[in-house]
């Protein structure tokens, strides 16, 4: 089913995580990036990946639905594993298939350190989209960005573009979901057959989906219109973000992990 | 008695199982429809009648419980789940939303063209298809985009009606519409119905359409079939209509009001009722 695709999708909440500031989850969020990309062993991973576990336990959202939004990237993963697995070329060798296959030691240990590696940051960058409601995420990006309009970026209406899109990804999933069930309703398949028949199953799904879409910008933009948006220009703001307590704690938080984890790899652990 | 061309059992439905969305939309639906008949579906919006709709026709698997198509369940085997998509044709909310072909003709002939018959058969169906929504021959080799909303909703009707279904489900067919754009539908969907003695469902917020219509009436709420009766009956319980979110059709309400200023009439529930109602009224007064 569509529905379970939950890339980017809101779960409302209260958790101390819900109640970070925007720009303190998306700095924290780099900062964890940084540390997951210093870290060389076994130590630093372990470190980080108690603290990826600690946050998801603290932010109540159900693993469950965590793990459900890894499905779109397994191949990639399993794509990344293979590729280590077979073609680094370190130490003892495990296993060796008449000189083609050859697994060693330490193209074993790249696999899975890789593929930890990537499913670590999908699922950090899952947490931030899964406790923070698009509007927040965006208004804590134009606060972060806000000095570039010193430099002429149009930071205003960057942010509001990513914020009609994130707002428009369940709209859109929905709409998709509807519009497969009426044409599977008049027998459309798009399980079976080749991969041809595959694709050309899915113009009936692509042009009403299409036409939708341009239909719902034309009509946001109306009602945009309607209510004198001109852009960022002079434009204040209902929600001012401000920093508080836990903030600093998370901060004190995050920082500590980045110096630990640099450390732990400096002493290559 | 012959078997019901449609057979629900203790149907059970949850949506999103085991996330915070989780959401039970159908809870212990039962009920059977023969050949041939008129039902109308009510409840509330979010009261499990689009839910219901789509576990009819093997779009949705339930969660529990057995549809029974002619007897046979539709989740028994993978072919007669398929073959339910084409018996029990399913049109949807807007269905206007969900044209995509370059021709009209192309569009109707989609469902058809899925069934795999043959391209004489696919003509004969397209053409009958538009002559019972009123979709002229020229109209046939226009685009569907270039059409007024309401033959949009025509057009999207004739590509389930081509499949030739033997039951015939319809999510709210009139939303949106203007008066005789409603008028208009409801009239092919009773053409339909006459010339193919096939069974009609109608999910509709109109209690003057579903009480005119139809033979019966499901009255969904809180995911409940709440009550299976004919409009007459449905319609005597004003009060817990009310409660579920739902009224009763005007006239009626007329007639309840006029019953309790002493008014020697009968329940009524549609327009035409309701002229014979005052004519037998007056009509005894004139003797008396």
């Amino acid at each position: 089913m569509l529905k379970d695709i939950t890339l980017g999708q809101y779960f409302p909440g209260t958790s101390p995580i819900h109640r970070l500031d925007p720009r303190t989850k998306l700095i924290l969020l780099i900062v964890y990036i940084v540390a997951l990309f210093l870290a060389q062993g076994w130590v630093g991973y372990g470190v980080l990946l108690a603290f990826l576990l600690f946050t998801i336990k603290i932010s109540t959202i159900p693993p469950r639905s965590i793990l459900r939004g890894m499905k779109p990237i397994v191949m990639i993963l399993v794509f990344t594993g293979v590729l280590n697995l077979f073609f680094t070329r370190e130490g003892k060798t495990l296993l060796n298939i008449a000189d083609v296959i050859i697994v060693t030691e330490g193209g074993l240990t790249r696999a899975v350190m890789m593929m930890a590696r990537i499913l670590m940051l999908i699922t950090g960058t899952f947490l931030l989209t899964y406790t923070t409601s698009p509007i927040s995420l965006t208004d804590g990006l134009e606060a972060l960005l806000n000095p570039l309009k010193k430099i002429g970026v149009p930071v205003h209406e960057l942010s509001m573009m990513m914020c009609i899109a994130l707002r428009f990804i369940p709209t859109l999933i929905e709409e998709t979901d509807k519009i497969m069930s009426a044409q599977k309703a008049r027998g459309a398949d798009f399980e079976n057959g080749s991969l041809m028949d595959r694709a050309r199953a899915l113009i009936p799904i692509l042009v009403p989906l299409f036409i939708g879409a341009f239909r719902r910008a034309d009509e946001l933009a109306t009602a945009m219109e309607c209510r004198c948006y001109q852009g960022g220009e002079g434009r204040s703001k209902m929600k001012i973000l401000r920093y508080h307590l836990g903030d600093m704690k998370a901060f004190g938080m995050g920082f500590g992990l980045l110096i630990l984890v640099g450390a732990l790899a400096a002493l290559g652990l | 008695m012959s078997t019901p061309i449609l057979e629900v059992t203790n149907l059970n439905y949850i949506y999103s199982a085991g996330t915070p969305f989780e959401h039970k939309a159908l809870d212990n639906v039962s009920f059977a429809v023969n050949k041939g008949e008129f039902i109308g579906i009510i409840g509330h919006t979010g009261s499990g009648k689009s839910t219901l709709m789509q576990q009819l026709n093997g779009l949705l698997k339930p969660t529990s419980g057995r549809i029974l198509l002619d007897g046979q369940d539709i989740w028994s085997d993978r072919k007669l789940t398929r073959q339910a998509r084409f018996r029990v044709g399913l049109v949807f909310q807007y269905p206007e939303y969900q044209l995509f072909e370059e021709t009209v003709y192309r569009d109707i002939a989609f469902g058809p063209k899925n069934m795999g018959l043959s391209a004489e058969e696919i003509d004969r169906r397209v053409r009958e298809a538009a002559g019972f929504v009123g979709i002229t021959e020229e109209q046939l080799q226009v685009s569907p985009f270039d059409l007024s909303g309401g033959q949009k909703r025509r057009v999207a009707i004739a590509g389930v009606i081509a499949m030739e279904p033997e039951v015939l489900i319809l999510d709210e067919p009139t939303a949106g519409l203007d008066p005789v754009g409603r008028e208009g539908i409801l009239k092919n969907i009773e053409s339909y119905r006459r010339a193919k003695n096939a069974t009609v469902m109608m999910v509709s917020h109109s209690m003057e359409d579903v009480a005119r219509l139809t033979d019966r009436l499901l009255v969904m709420n809180g995911s409940k079939l709440a009550m299976d009766a004919p409009p007459a009956e449905v319609f005597t319980h004003a009060e817990e209509l009310v409660s579920m979110g739902l009224a009763i059709p005007q006239v009626t309400e007329i007639f309840l009001q006029l019953r309790s200023l002493g008014a020697d009439v009968s329940n009524v529930y549609t327009i035409r009722q309701a002229v014979a109602e005052i004519r037998r009224l007056k009509g005894g007064n004139a003797h008396a």
